[in-house]
């Protein structure tokens, strides 16, 4: 029986090479914001504190999503 | 089936590691249940790493013929998902921090206590105190008759204890060559990456009392 899927296998090898260099940037962009955040906590400067938070949530749930679309174009079509 | 159906197509033959070549049809067990079928998904047929058609291949990647594409595949789709996770940490990092914030307004302002005796303590002199907690150790400097100054003795890059020279004007950090001005506490060279907090003092007749803790990031 033949599968059908939205990408043959090589085209989803590219999309996860460029999902996975998004990942990293915004993996990378969660760990300024928490050493910074960190620092301003330390010293007293509470005013980034939830702003920051919320940006290192919505690089979370980026992720999320990037990584559900991984699953989604994974799923087979007969 | 007929034999002819098998082999036809000889590019597919070359490239497809499973047992289905001659005289090793089904040893090692792996072979899919439609091995045989004459229509495969394209995706089930797999190539060596070297990109070499299998009858170039060692004995061994005959022996355990893996789907080597899908295997780089899944190896990658686990290195996303473990960034995610990752992700995930940082952001539990940041709701801790959020959350450890809240405490700490909760607790409120340290009350103001008495720390030393202005005799005990002559010009060019210093002393540890403890505050506002019983293992927050400080520094209390008399630089002048009529000067005092107090900043936490937990140098800001790694907590360790802090010297004051009163003659060179600096704040020491033993353990990797911090320096701070002893007149504000900023950082004037080294890894630190604050000042150190000031204990704000209040002098009361003889005695000095601490009245709080000024944390600063510049």
């Amino acid at each position: 029986m033949s599968l059908k899927r939205p990408f043959t296998r090589e085209q989803r090898m590219t999309v996860i090479y460029g999902m996975i260099a998004f990942i990293l940037i915004l993996v990378i962009l969660q760990l300024w914001l928490l050493t910074a955040t960190m620092n301003a906590y330390l010293g007293g400067d509470e005013g980034v504190i939830w702003p920051a938070a919320a940006a290192s949530i919505l690089c979370l749930l980026l992720n999320t999503g990037l990584l559900r679309y991984l699953y989604f174009i994974e799923r087979v079509r007969r | 089936m007929k034999e002819s159906q098998f082999h036809r197509d000889e590019s597919r033959e070359t490239l497809d590691a499973r047992v289905n070549t001659p005289e090793r049809e089904g040893l090692t067990g792996t072979t899919p249940s439609d091995a045989y079928s004459p229509v495969r998904d394209p995706e089930q047929i797999t190539r060596p790493p070297d990109g070499l058609p299998l009858h170039h291949q060692p004995q061994w990647r005959k022996d355990f013929p893996i789907d080597w594409p899908q295997d780089h595949y899944v190896a990658r789709r686990d290195f996303a998902k473990f960034m995610v996770l990752t992700s995930a940490a940082f952001a539990v990092g940041q709701l801790w921090i959020g959350m450890q914030n809240v405490w700490r307004r909760h607790r409120g302002t340290p009350p103001i206590r008495r720390i030393a005796s202005l005799s005990a303590l002559p010009v060019g002199g210093s002393l540890v105190f403890q505050y506002p907690g019983p293992h927050d150790d400080c520094l209390l400097i008399r630089t002048a008759s009529d000067k005092l100054l107090a900043y936490s003795q937990k140098c800001t890059h790694l907590s360790c204890a802090v010297v004051c020279n009163v003659e060179e004007g600096v704040i020491r950090c033993p353990c990797h060559e911090g320096l701070f001005d002893l007149h504000t506490g900023r950082k004037i060279a080294g890894p630190p990456p604050r000042p150190l907090p000031r204990i704000t003092l209040d002098v009361r007749g003889a005695d000095v009392y601490a009245t709080g803790v000024e944390w600063r990031t510049i």
